[in-house]
């Protein structure tokens, strides 16, 4: 057993209505790299709050070194080694590389030699940087560089890992890592937040197990099954979704050539994009986050219109038209961003059914609203898609990721499109709500739609797709079948590793 | 040198005077700005300093205590709006509306008595052979302080802003309030300092109409000025060096127009007084548009409230 550098004793803390942390206990050794596993809400998050100083615990302690350790603020656990890298970064766009990195630090030498000092660092971990680029410029994975080049020019003795491969390609997950155990054999413990089960056995000395805010099992990871790590975490067996065998019938969408650019100063222009999708195909599209995911949803949904020609339903040219001349032909789209896109969060439920579903259910007539029928078709969608809710009147913003993602993605279903488009259908929802949702779009397939995914969630479209493109920069390469495709195959075509090199690559 | 009736020296010297209630007013708006804060209140945090600066200089007989007095009331303007939105989570939009609503009434009560009244004089800085250069002298270097107080004001702003500590966490603030909270800096403090700060610098602007451009009080003798301040904190992209070319160039047209009028060109003085305001704008939307980057300079967190989450 290796020295114990970090001890937690029984932390508890409650937030109103909510329990997020009882009494859960376990100890890091020094440079250890401890996985801490979890379902969305499981606490994982308040947990290393804690750790790094953003939220007080209401019992128990901790101890850092044989030392009580009770940090009233960030700062204080900086001074006392302990970093952290952020799932939702904690980095500003408009500003620089150089400043971002100050901002993270408890005592910052003068830009120009900080510029300096992250070249070194990057270099010597193979994350390669340039300090003066504009963060707002970066990839995902280039910002995630950005943040753990930060928390390293600290030196820190335990580095906190929040999620960090979301957002990354696999070649891209490799290199980091790597330089992940470079710091774990440098004697700097690692605490690796994850619900991913492949990476935290191939990485992870010790595992432990959250779920409903208690611990449930500390192991070593290396020593079970994902499916025996997956039912600790979850708590119950899961059936993988079925994917009835069905003949694909003719081309319903077609986009050609189509390039345009975003609306977004920091988003990505699609470029040359083709494909078209046939009746009761699933296609999946992979990416990393910013390649052109959000703007290919807004030109499918109409928010983006383009020349007439270039995107074809059932024959038809819809390229100009907006969303809901779009809906009325039978396209229709859940994008990404639940609150505040798919769903308008201080609205009710019944009138959020109202914005998408006025002109295929004819909710409306001559600009007066028929409520009975609307709230009728609410109440179908909470029905048939198990939204847990006290009812209709409900606003949207009270319900949890995983219930309004089922009555989103429900609502746009109920419609019974003929092509149906969505964006990270189950990002940041539990597992049991994302295998419900890729079972009804399947089960939606298999009735004859065609459905277009878009997800980061390799596995997620490893499970639903027939066929299988990415977006790399705003292009989309050709479609192939999903079958056969192997998990490096798809890294290439995502783009591989985004300019990343090998340690010391170049310093010569 | 002369063109028709107008002297260009004096007209230059004019502009330098007309522009700078405008530009100290922009200066602390650009830095609330920049901090994620929207004030709307800025006119009547101006009427304001006007008010209390013109009252303390008369009362006093210093200028330099009226200038003083108008900082600290367009300051304790400030802390009111600053209360509302920062601890009790007001609506910025509509704190900042009713702030000047409240300035121009609460100024016009307090000033009854001193209507027509002349303050004292505030003495033009010697800068010894520098204003005996012909044309730049005049045009330069005759100034009252407070004109070069506040050119070196946007300097010491544009440097805060770019080169020290204190300034990168103030824009970090701005750009992204969840970020600098998760990094352990205090969003709140900043903002409050940020938001004393452009009350102090719009109370300067104010006094500055009362004490040095008109001099006198009436009530409502800001006339929208504030407002042109806010715009031009938005059309200069949040820059200060640009911020100052904008309140140049409006100083300008005001100066210009007045002579025009004055030199009797045969157009309705209507069209003349609203001239400054039209073509300020427009300068400024044709700098600022077009360029998607242009935007860019926009603090993310912009009149967004902040809530800690925990």
């Amino acid at each position: 057993m290796r020295k114990p550098l970090l001890c937690l004793k029984g932390l508890t803390k409650a937030y109103p209505g909510v329990l997020a942390n009882d009494d859960v206990s376990f100890e890091i050794g020094e440079g250890q790299v401890h996985a801490l596993l979890g379902e969305n809400g499981a606490g994982k998050s308040t947990l290393v709050k804690m750790i790094y100083g953003l939220v007080k615990p209401d019992q128990g302690e901790m101890i850092l070194r044989g030392q009580p350790y009770a940090p009233s603020q960030p700062s204080e656990a900086r001074r006392n080694g302990v970093a952290m890298v952020f799932q939702h970064f904690s980095l500003f766009d408009a500003l620089d590389v150089a400043e971002n990195v100050a901002l993270g630090m408890e005592n910052p030498p003068p830009l120009r030699d900080l510029a300096q000092r992250i070249r070194d660092v990057s270099e010597e971990y193979g994350l390669p940087l340039d300090p003066t680029r504009l963060v707002g410029d970066l990839s995902a994975g280039e910002r995630q560089r950005v943040e753990i080049v930060r928390c390293l020019l600290q030196d820190p003795k335990l580095l906190i890992m929040d999620e960090p491969t979301s957002v990354l390609t696999p070649q891209e997950v490799d290199v980091l890592f790597k330089t992940l155990r470079q710091l774990s054999a440098e004697g700097t413990a690692i605490l690796y937040i994850s619900h991913k089960l492949d990476e935290i056995r191939a990485l992870c000395d010790e595992a432990t197990i959250l779920r409903g805010g208690r611990k449930i099992a500390t192991c070593d990871p290396r020593e079970k099954s994902s499916r025996e790590l997956a039912e600790l975490m979850v708590g119950q067996i899961l059936t993988p979704p079925e994917k009835p065998d069905r003949p694909l019938g003719d081309v319903v969408l077609q986009v050609d050539k189509l390039s345009l650019a975003s609306n977004n100063p920091f988003g990505t222009s699609l470029k040359n994009i083709s494909f078209s999708l046939r009746s009761g195909e699933v296609l999946g599209i992979a990416g990393v986050a910013g390649n052109g995911q959000d703007e290919l949803l807004l030109m499918l949904s109409g928010e983006l219109t383009a020349p007439a020609e270039q995107v074809r339903l059932k024959g038809n040219a819809i390229g100009n038209l907006g969303p809901n001349a779009r809906r009325s032909l039978g396209l229709v789209a859940a994008p990404e961003e639940r609150l505040g896109h798919a769903a308008a969060p201080d609205m009710s439920l019944t009138e959020n059914a109202l914005l998408s579903a006025a002109e295929r259910k004819k909710l409306t007539k001559y600009g007066f609203i028929n409520w009975r029928a609307t709230d009728a078709f609410a109440q179908e969608v909470i029905a048939r898609f198990d939204v847990r809710t006290p009812g209709s009147h409900v606003l949207a913003r009270a319900l949890s990721g995983g219930n309004l993602q089922k009555y989103v993605i429900g609502r746009e279903i109920e419609l019974n499109p003929d092509v149906i488009v969505v964006n990270q259908p189950t990002w940041g929802v539990d597992a049991a709500a994302a295998a419900f949702i890729r079972q009804a779009l399947l089960d939606l397939a298999g009735k004859g739609a065609a459905v277009l995914v878009i997800s980061q969630d390799l596995d997620e479209l490893l499970e639903v797709a027939d066929s299988f493109a990415a977006l790399n920069e705003g292009r989309l390469t050709p479609v192939r079948p999903a079958k056969g495709l192997s998990v490096d195959e798809i890294g290439l075509m995502m783009g591989g590793a985004h300019d990343m090199h090998p340690a010391h690559e170049g310093s010569a | 040198m002369m063109i028709g009736s107008i002297n260009i020296a004096v007209l230059l010297a004019a502009l330098m005077v007309a522009a700078t209630p405008i530009l100290l007013a922009a200066i602390g708006e650009l830095v609330v700005e920049k901090a994620g804060v929207l004030n709307l209140g800025v006119e009547g945090m101006m009427i304001m300093g006007a008010c209390v600066g013109f009252i303390i200089a008369i009362n006093t007989g210093s200028p330099l205590m009226g200038f003083i007095g108008a900082a600290l009331g367009g300051m304790a303007l400030s802390l009111l709006f600053a209360l509302l939105t920062q601890a009790l989570m007001t609506n910025q939009v509509a704190s900042g509306l009713a702030l000047t609503l409240f300035g121009l009434g609460l100024s016009a009560l307090l000033g009854q008595k001193y209507v027509g009244l002349t303050p004292p004089r505030t003495p033009k800085l010697d800068l010894g052979p520098l204003s005996e250069i012909p044309f730049l002298g005049r045009a330069l270097f005759s100034h009252d302080i407070m004109v070069y107080l506040t050119i070196a004001l946007v300097a010491a702003v544009w440097w805060f802003l770019k080169y020290t500590r204190g300034g990168m966490i103030l824009r970090a603030v701005g750009e992204n309030h969840d970020a600098a909270h998760a990094l352990g800096y205090h969003v709140k403090r900043v903002r409050v300092l940020a938001i004393m700060f452009g009350g102090a610098c719009a109370g300067l602007g104010g006094a500055y109409l009362s004490l040095i451009r008109v001099p006198q009080w009436t009530e409502g003798m800001t006339v929208g000025i504030g407002w042109i301040a806010l715009a031009l904190v938005v059309f200069a992209s949040w820059r200060p060096w640009r911020a100052m070319a904008g309140a140049y160039l409006f100083g300008g047209i005001v100066v210009l127009q007045l002579n025009l009028q004055a030199a009797g060109v045969k157009i309705p003085v209507e069209y003349l007084s609203m001239s400054p305001y039209l073509i300020t704008i427009a300068v400024l939307v044709f700098i600022s548009s077009g360029k998607a980057r242009g935007s860019l300079n926009a603090p993310g967190s912009l009149n967004r409230p902040f809530h800690a989450s925990n």
